[in-house]
């Protein structure tokens, strides 16, 4: 798998610790929604660094991408990534990578997303793909933030749940919660499931992506109502994993 | 082709140079699945031994657990980029449970519960190399860690070292697992960085 160059031609905040770059990558050969990049920095001595990030953008021929990358204090890359890039930088980068924890826009069936923090994008792509291709397959998305202010894609999501009732968003905060919020800060639990998601008699595929702790405790939610674990793809990331 | 990236200098430590390339240390246990994480009771686990059409051998909690074991001392490296190191183990030796099969098929494939595969020369699991590990650090390995056992094939990338193990098939030719089905390598060794089909 070859190192391509990228240039970076956007960047957004999407938080005050995610930031998405945009990108236009030599000779991309596409993508399908769910897939991720390595990335790589290389010092000027030679150290190199690389790490994986999901892509967020929906499938396209034109040769650009986009990454949000949540920074980690700790991090070796994604402080750079967050802080450093400015627009006209250029990266190397590969893939795309993982043909497992994909949805690809001829599937017809209900899907249900699960999301715990920065594991939204992937789903994003997902949905954003939906979007592009025109699919009428029905989505539904649980996305478990730590507080209003964490969430990604916030007035892309609303725009996406306001185009009729083939998309249903329903969010979940962890720590703190929007004024007058009916349910209280805390872990998605077995009622937010049977409120928030697909009945598991609808058979939909779910893709659950967050940190492993998130991850372990949705799919149980989700096995514990009746879905199918065979029709469950997950993606974990864990506390120093800088995956997504 | 190599760029530069301006200001990036790294965060490096003395631990990186026992790392293989494109390595980075951490010191916790991150996790790689595919899906959820099975529960499996003690007693319904069971581990078989076959050759594709004959089961060769078959053991359940019990008469596994009365096998003799050992504890593995060793360093882990996951195809996401972590690696972990001097992690301990206690498990069985692959020795211990071919000793009587005399394998003359060279490749072996590993199954689990949660119906995930992989691949594995028979050469890379015998010779002290690989282990049906059930303890992590001094306790019974979590299911999210692939207890109630799990392959250790160490000097591989992670994904070989399959979690909730309950099989393996020997077999005349090799073939793809789950993850060398998906565009991973087909030995995948984290010193020559075989991470992914095309390398």
């Amino acid at each position: 798998m070859t190192w391509r160059t990228a240039t970076v031609v956007g960047l957004h905040d999407e938080t005050p610790t995610a930031r998405t770059l945009a990108l236009v990558v030599r000779d991309w050969p596409g993508h399908v929604a769910g897939q991720h990049v390595d990335v790589r920095l290389m010092a000027a001595d030679g150290y190199s660094a690389v790490r994986s990030y999901s892509i967020a953008s929906a499938p396209n021929s034109d040769g650009r991408i986009e990454i949000t990358v949540e920074r980690l204090p700790t991090g070796e890359v994604s402080p750079y990534l967050t802080q450093d890039v400015v627009v006209g930088d250029e990266l190397e980068l590969r893939g795309p990578i993982g043909g497992w924890f994909v949805w690809r826009s001829d599937q017809t069936e209900s899907i249900q997303l699960v999301a715990g923090g920065s594991g939204i994008v992937p789903l994003m792509a997902m949905l954003r793909s939906r979007s592009s291709a025109g699919s009428g397959a029905p989505f539904r998305l649980l996305y478990s933030a730590r507080e209003p202010g964490a969430v990604f894609y916030r007035d892309e999501l609303r725009a996406l749940s306001n185009q009729g009732d083939l998309v249903v968003i329903t969010y979940a905060y962890t720590r703190v919660t929007p004024k007058d919020w009916p349910r209280p800060a805390g872990r998605i639990d077995a009622s937010l499931i049977a409120t928030g998601t697909w009945p598991s008699t609808l058979r939909p595929t779910s893709y659950v992506c967050g940190p492993t702790s998130f991850v372990e405790h949705a799919t149980d939610l989700l096995i514990a109502v009746g879905h199918d674990r065979e029709r469950i793809k997950t993606e974990r990331f864990g506390a120093t994993g800088e995956r997504k | 082709m190599a760029i530069i990236s301006r200001g990036f200098s790294g965060r490096r430590s003395v631990a990186d140079a026992k790392l293989p390339p494109g390595q980075y240390l951490t010191i916790d246990f991150p996790v790689l699945s595919a899906g959820p994480t099975p529960h499996i009771s003690l007693d319904r686990w069971e581990f078989t031994i076959d050759d594709g059409s004959n089961v060769l051998k078959r053991w359940d909690w019990k008469s596994f657990r009365e096998l003799p074991s050992e504890t593995i001392t060793t360093d882990l490296h996951c195809v996401t980029r972590w690696s972990k190191l001097g992690t301990s183990w206690e498990g069985v030796s692959l020795d211990v449970l071919l000793a009587d099969v005399k394998p003359d098929l060279p490749y072996a494939m590993f199954r689990s519960y949660g119906d995930y595969t992989t691949n594995l020369p028979v050469k890379d699991i015998i010779n002290k190399q690989a282990w049906i590990a059930f303890k992590y650090d001094g306790a019974d390995l979590e299911p999210e860690h692939g207890g109630p056992a799990r392959l250790l094939v160490p000097h591989l990338y992670l994904w070989k070292s399959a979690k909730w193990v309950n099989g393996m098939t020997l077999m005349p030719h090799d073939k793809p697992g789950f993850w060398e089905n998906l565009g991973y390598h087909i030995y995948g060794d984290p010193w020559r960085e075989q991470r992914y089909s095309e390398e």
